[in-house]
Parts: C-alpha cells; sequence; structure tokens
C-alpha cells in the first residue's frame, strides 16, 4: 500500500476497533489464530462484514455475509463509495489534506448506483446501502483480505478499490483503521521483504533507484542492472517463448500449484535445464535434471520469517536434519562459488546482519533484539526503536508530505464466464486442516482427511441426478477430473468449489485458468468455467 | 482509571480500579493459587482454590473474579482460607486421577491436605476416550475447570464445540449427545488441550509415550520457532524427545497467538520427521 506492500494495522488493532469488513477472506479456516484476534474484536463491539461467494466458518461468526457472485467485487466496493460520496460521508478534511485524485475517483463511481451493483453482485441495494453507511460512520474500521481478492485477473484493480474506500473514509494510518492483506504462506511478506521480487532489492528497496543500487554495489562488489527481471507468469511466458530454457526453483511446487496445469507441464517439459531444490521430491521435482535435497524443514532451519503484521521473528532449529542434508544458504552459497563467486560462507544471522546494513527498515533489528522482544515490526531504523504498530501514520501529519493517491477502478468480471457450454463457475479456495498441494499437511493423521470432495448446491445436484459421494466428471477448457460430490447450501448454485490440498487424487489445477494480472502474476484460481456430468462409476470410493 | 486501596494481610496495597482482589494480592506478595483461573481465559470461579477472606463478606469470594474496591481489608491465609482449599484439594483427590495434575498436587501439598480423606466414595473412573488421531480424552482426570469450553468458544477459538452437560456428580464436558469428537463440530485445533491443567485433555503424542513409559520430561527440548503454514506467523515451541518432535505449544504471552494454535500448526509436523524412524504411528 502506498509503496510498501505490506498490512498497515497490527492483529492487536482487529481487537480494538468498531468495524471489521472482510472481502474474500476465510479467516477462520485459512488464518484461524488472525481470527481469534477479529472475534476478540467482536466481542468487544466490533460489527463484522464478510464479503465471500461461499458460506464458510468466518461468515457463520459475521453479523453481515454478503455472498456475492464471484468475481463481482469492484462493483460491490465501487457502489459503496458511491453512497458514501452520495450522502456526504467521506471524510473530507482527510481526503483534501492526505490524498490526490480525488475527482478522478469521484467521477469513476457516479455510475456505480447500488441497483446497478446488485445486478452485479447480486446483494440487495439497500444492503449495500446499509454497509457503505455503517464502514463510513464507524469512529475505527479495519479492511482485511485474502486471496480471494489477489486471486483474479484484475487483482490489483480489487486491491486499488479497498484502498480507495478506505482512503474516502480516511480509514487508514491510524490505530484501529488500515488495510490487511493476509499472507497465505508462511514467509511471503518476509520474500518480498527481502526482494525475492523482479524489481526489488532486499528491504524492499526499489531496483530502479540508482542510490538503492549504489549501496548494494558497494557492498556486494558487484554491478547490479537496474532493469527488473521477470514474474512468475512473465517466466512462464518467456518460457512459451523460448527465451527462458533454464530454471531454478527452490521450495515452489508449480506443477501442482499453478493454474491450467497440462499447460504448465508441457512448459517445464520445454526446458533445457530444470533444477529444483526442496525437501520432497515434489512433483516438480521429478521433471528436473538435477535436484539439490534441502533436507532441512524449518524445524531444522534457522532464519527468520516475517508475518503479516510485518513482525520479523525468529526460526530456531529444534532438531537435527537427517543424513548430510545441508540448509539452503549453504547450497546456494555452493553453487554461486561453483559457478565463480567467492561467497563468503555465513549463518543465517551473518546473512541478516548483512541485509539490515543495506535495508533502513530493518537496520534495528538484532538477532537478539528479535528474541526479546518477540519479534520487531518493520520499519525498525535504528537499534533503540521499539518497533511499528501502525503504518502510514503520516497521512494525519500537517502537512502531509507525500499524498496517498486515489486509483480509481472499473469492474470486470472474470475471463471466463459460465455460458451454454460451460454453465458453472468454479471457484477455489483452502479447507482448514490442510494446505496449498499438502506436501506438509497430508502427512499427519486427521480424523476428516478423506481427500478431494466438490462442494454443489443441493438445487445443482438434483438437476444432474447426483448424491453424496457419487463421482461427476468436470471438465473447463483446459482439463477434466473426476470427483465426488457433497451437496452443499455454502455455495450458490451455479457455483461449486473444490481446493487443490490432495493434488495426487484431485488435480484441481488442470481446470483453472492461468488468465494472470499483469501487475501481479497472479492467475484467476477463484473463477473457471465448468461444466459438469454424472460419472459413470457411481461412489467416489 | 483511579487508583484505589485495600489492605491484604495487614499491608496497604494501592491498585488501579477494576483489578480483581487476586491481582491485587500480587502486589503485596503471592497471588492466591488457582486451577480454573488461566491468565487468557474468562474467570469460571469454578475450583474455589483462589478463595480468600474478606471482612465484611459473609462466604469466601473468589479472588479471581471479584473485583477490588476501596478498603477492603483481605485475608489470604487465614484459617478458614486454608481449610477451604485444603478441603478443595482433597475434595478433588478423591474424585479424579491427579497425576498430571501439578496444579492440584500443589493446592493439596501446600494446605497439608490428605490425598486419601476422602477416597471412600464415588470416583470419576471410567474408560479413556481414544476417538481420534490428534488427542485424547481421559476424563477420570477432569476436574471441570471449564477451561476447554471457553478456549473453544469465546475466549479464543469460537467453535462452541463443547460444554458442560449434566448435573451435580453428573456434570461432564460433552460434545453434544455424547457423539464421538469427529461427529462433532471440534476442528482439532487442540486449544483445550494446551490450556487443560490436568492431563484429562492431552495430545495424543504424549498419550501414547506415556503410555509406553517412553515420556521423558528431562530428557526433551523445547525450542522457539515460527509455524511453516499460513502467513499469520504463529509461534511454536517445538518439544523434541530424540529428535523427534512429540508436541507443539506457543507461549501464552505471545502477542500474535496469546498461546492459542490452529489444528495445521499444533498437529501437523509429522512432515517434518516423515523419513526417520516414527517412535509410535500406531
Amino acid at each position: 500500500m502506498f509503496g510498501s506492500g505490506a498490512s498497515t494495522s497490527s492483529y492487536e488493532e482487529f481487537e480494538n476497533t468498531d468495524f471489521i469488513l472482510l472481502v474474500g477472506s476465510n479467516a477462520a479456516e485459512a488464518h484461524p489464530i488472525m481470527f481469534h484476534h477479529m472475534m476478540k474484536g467482536v466481542r468487544k463491539g466490533a460489527t463484522l462484514v464478510v464479503v465471500d461467494p461461499r458460506r464458510t466458518l468466518t461468515t457463520k461468526r459475521a453479523h453481515e455475509h454478503l455472498q456475492i457472485a464471484v468475481g463481482s467485487d469492484i462493483a460491490l466496493i465501487n457502489s459503496m463509495i458511491h453512497v458514501i460520496l452520495r450522502d456526504g460521508l467521506e471524510h473530507r478534511a482527510f481526503i483534501a489534506g492526505a490524498t490526490s485524485n480525488f475527482e478522478e475517483l469521484k467521477a469513476s463511481v457516479q455510475d456505480w448506483t447500488p441497483e446497478r451493483a446488485e445486478g452485479i453482485t447480486g446483494i440487495e441495494a439497500a444492503r449495500i446501502e446499509s454497509i457503505a453507511r455503517a464502514y463510513a460512520e464507524a469512529p475505527r474500521a479495519m479492511i482485511g483480505w485474502t486471496l480471494g481478492i489477489t486471486e483474479h485477473h484484475n487483482a490489483v484493480d480489487n486491491v486499488f478499490a479497498l484502498i480507495n474506500l478506505s482512503l474516502v473514509t480516511g480509514h487508514v494510518g491510524r490505530y484501529g483503521s488500515g488495510l490487511n492483506p493476509l499472507r497465505g504462506q508462511n514467509n511471503v511478506q518476509g520474500g518480498g521483504d527481502m526482494g525475492a521480487l523482479p524489481n526489488r532489492l532486499p528491504g524492499f528497496q526499489d531496483i530502479a533507484d540508482p542510490a538503492v543500487r549504489t549501496s548494494f554495489e558497494t557492498a556486494w562488489g558487484v554491478p547490479i542492472s537496474g532493469t527488473p527481471g521477470l514474474n512468475q507468469s512473465q517466466i512462464f511466458d518467456a518460457m512459451a517463448h523460448g527465451t527462458v530454457r533454464g530454471l531454478y526453483v527452490i521450495g515452489e511446487n508449480p506443477i501442482e500449484s499453478e493454474a491450467n496445469q497440462h499447460h504448465v507441464r508441457q512448459l517445464f517439459q520445454g526446458l533445457d535445464a530444470l533444477v529444483v531444490q526442496d525437501i520432497f521430491l515434489t512433483s516438480t521435482g521429478e521433471m528436473a535434471d538435477v535436484v539439490f535435497p534441502a533436507r532441512v524443514s524449518f524445524a531444522e532451519s534457522a532464519g527468520t520469517y516475517t508475518n503479516s503484521e510485518r513482525r520479523v521473528q525468529l526460526v530456531q532449529p529444534a532438531r537435527k536434519a537427517p543424513g548430510e542434508a545441508q540448509d539452503d544458504i549453504w547450497i546456494v552459497t555452493q553453487l554461486a562459488n561453483a559457478l565463480g563467486a567467492e561467497w563468503p560462507t555465513l549463518d543465517a544471522e551473518g546473512v541478516f546482519d548483512e541485509m539490515r546494513h543495506l535495508a533502513p527498515n530493518f537496520r534495528g533489528m538484532t538477532y537478539n533484539r528479535i528474541r526479546e522482544r518477540h519479534g520487531l515490526q518493520w520499519p525498525c531504523p535504528d537499534e533503540s526503536h521499539p518497533g511499528t504498530q501502525v503504518l502510514h501514520t503520516r497521512l494525519w501529519e500537517d502537512p502531509v508530505t507525500a499524498k496517498a493517491p486515489f486509483s480509481p477502478v472499473d469492474w470486470e468480471p472474470p475471463v471466463e464466464m459460465p455460458d451454454a457450454e460451460y454453465p458453472f463457475l468454479l471457484t477455489t479456495g483452502r479447507r482448514l486442516a490442510f494446505f496449498n498441494t499438502g506436501i506438509q499437511s497430508n502427512v499427519y493423521d486427521h480424523p476428516h482427511k478423506v481427500g478431494e470432495w466438490m462442494e454443489m448446491n443441493p438445487e445443482d445436484a438434483e438437476r444432474l441426478g447426483v448424491e453424496d459421494g457419487n463421482l461427476v466428471n468436470v471438465a473447463s477448457r483446459r482439463g477434466e477430473l473426476t470427483v465426488g460430490i457433497r451437496r452443499s447450501n455454502a455455495v450458490k448454485p451455479g457455483v461449486v468449489f473444490l481446493t487443490f490440498h490432495f493434488p495426487d487424487h484431485v488435480k484441481t489445477n488442470v481446470l483453472s485458468i492461468d488468465a494472470t494480472d499483469p501487475k501481479s502474476g497472479t492467475a484467476e484460481f477463484k473463477a473457471a468455467a465448468v461444466r459438469i456430468a454424472k460419472a459413470e462409476a457411481k461412489h467416489a470410493d | 482509571m483511579a487508583d484505589i486501596t485495600l489492605t491484604i494481610d495487614g499491608v496497604q496495597v494501592t491498585v488501579p480500579e477494576g483489578s480483581t482482589v487476586r491481582e491485587a494480592c500480587s502486589h503485596s506478595g503471592d497471588a492466591p493459587p488457582v486451577l480454573c483461573f488461566h491468565d487468557n481465559l474468562t474467570a469460571a470461579n469454578a475450583c474455589r482454590a483462589c478463595v480468600v477472606e474478606v471482612e465484611g463478606s459473609r462466604a469466601l469470594v473468589a479472588s479471581c473474579s471479584r473485583q477490588a474496591e476501596p478498603d477492603m481489608v483481605v485475608h489470604t491465609r487465614s484459617e478458614r482460607v486454608v481449610n477451604a482449599r485444603r478441603v478443595v484439594a482433597e475434595l478433588l483427590a478423591s474424585t479424579s486421577d491427579i497425576s498430571l495434575a501439578p496444579s492440584v498436587q500443589e493446592l493439596l501439598a501446600a494446605n497439608a491436605g490428605d490425598a486419601a480423606r476422602y477416597r471412600t466414595g464415588a470416583t470419576w473412573e471410567q474408560p479413556v476416550l481414544d476417538d481420534n488421531r490428534l488427542y485424547v480424552r481421559d476424563y477420570a482426570k477432569c476436574i471441570l475447570c471449564y477451561r476447554c469450553v471457553e478456549a473453544c468458544g469465546e475466549d479464543a477459538q469460537n467453535t462452541f464445540a463443547i460444554t458442560v452437560a449434566g448435573r451435580g456428580f453428573e456434570a461432564h464436558i460433552d460434545a453434544g449427545f455424547g457423539r464421538a469428537m469427529p461427529d462433532s463440530d471440534c476442528v482439532f485445533c487442540g486449544n483445550c488441550v494446551a490450556v487443560c491443567p490436568t492431563g484429562a485433555l492431552i495430545d495424543r503424542s504424549e498419550y501414547t509415550l506415556r503410555q509406553a513409559g517412553a515420556w521423558q520430561e528431562d530428557a526433551i527440548t523445547t525450542t522457539e520457532t515460527v509455524c511453516s503454514y499460513c502467513g499469520v506467523g504463529c509461534d511454536l515451541e517445538l518439544h523434541v524427545l530424540d529428535n523427534q518432535v512429540v508436541k507443539v505449544t506457543s507461549p501464552m504471552d505471545h502477542p500474535v497467538t496469546h498461546g492459542m494454535l490452529c489444528v495445521k500448526g499444533r498437529y501437523a509436523y509429522q512432515y517434518v520427521q516423515i523419513e526417520d524412524e516414527m517412535p509410535e504411528r500406531a
């Protein structure tokens, strides 16, 4: 947000706010301990509104559940902004002092009447109005979102819509008011913070900034290109065009986790060289020319993770790795030196120390300070700094030096909408007990572990003549699979739901679409058109 | 908030308004002992271990939840108090198996209680419930402190899978109509296990090792680290015995977790050691 790519608030603020708007988030299942903080806020009187096309454990606890049509978020948010401006509920002083581009925003939402949004979202106009008013009038209000916002072809626009909503009401940069992307994996935040992005250097510093490059060039003694590299979807494009011929994959399983799986597999087969470094021999690893067995899981590793509230925390080894397993730092260093570099052998703390001296937001963090203080939230510019709980408080200073711009966005439907040939909309997500492609979570004994099933509205099930446990054939324009169904009112008629936790059982991502947001590189996992027919063999087992 | 002054065991103590009597006691000396009370949970007023004598009050008061008032005169070690605490401990020891309940054992010892004094009546002896793969319920050890109910409900998890059913001696923790846990609303976060003070709720890994006589408390190392699943970043304490993770907890004072975890963080660790010999994988 506003150039920092992180939550503006801290978890504790969810306990001390008046209004929580969760969009495209099933926090009770995907971020359960974050949800504890939210429910503490609810117990203290906060209103919880959840926007989700499915009924979930999260919506069950909400005061209001807006069960919107998949991919209609911008219609809803723009309409809320329309109502707020129409009824004069905007924070005029904040808009005037801290933002820019307001007139453009105003023009962009002029036509987004609640009646128009009702037709797209399926949420009654009166409800949109009342939620908009409640959000705007709340003394403090938090917004949280997850992949329901970002796994769309217009992911960044979705986020801009939420930022616009917070700016127009002044619900950002104050304790109890903010914008919070809840990160899906344990170190997504830390990876980005450390420059594992094509246009960033450690400390989320812009590679295009010559001063930034100079400081790293001085420290590392090598020239650094100011041209950004490729993000994942750009890499896949380049593989398709034959301009990327070799790939080094560390701790990812793209063959299972990426959309349009058949296509991804073809791309990987076309590589000249594939190197995979992982703690397991994943499906991606099975295709590799060389595998570096990084037999060190988090329980054997040292380092730091950064969580969704920008808290840098220590990872410490609790057990010894088997055999001659080495950690990632050792492997990467050996590889670099084999290629002719002269990297010193550093441990995790040594690497961290080097980084913090080059990254102003982390400069005040030492392993000792992190250990003593249950982690430190960046920015933490010097060793007497306690860390930062609320980001962008500068927006409430007078005058505001760098104003926050409104970014008007317009709604677009998902790339693939249901039609006569593919009449169902498949949306995907997670279930509480399992995780991503199941590499970690399918090993333990969970009493509810029964593999994958498809959630289907009872009306649709009746029309297709299928009952719980019956198998259906599901086909998209990219692939097909067979899966058992469970009738469920969690989804509306016409919508079906799958996870991708059990790829050995059901390869959900052969169906999903690789329509990708050009700005974020994330594919539209949340919406693919499919057709469904009763399968010959009747039962899932 | 204004401060108030009261007298505890003859010493004047000044505390912020809204403090409990027990919090006030901790300012002047040792806080009264507790069984059911837990810093991160709503006081249930169930166990009566923390009772103190307040002058002018007919009955002993539960210091964990009674608010301190100006000019209150409190006695925390009077004969009446010690007697009450001793009987509480003796009665619990008579019905329940307190072998894994250090707080009950300490209450008994500190008040010179006799564990056998009432051991002539009915007990809570009953079969161990081992109906899921993640934790075991041994209600012979339960003291009905309500902690598990509160952690499952409003104080943390908001799942509401369990409650206290029945009256009097028949009161017991229930997932609804005596259902097995896999058939209930339970999501297996194990937060009930984390707050159980008596071992009535116990991780299956620990239970199995204890049954085999292989749970060596002294040989277990505990290392603080961070969960490998979602981006919330829960602080984990990995308890390791013979290079195997045998238990996962989180510090009760951690700002992210307050000691609570989800099913993945608490139980889905087996992948880190799947290629090693498992000590027990029944």
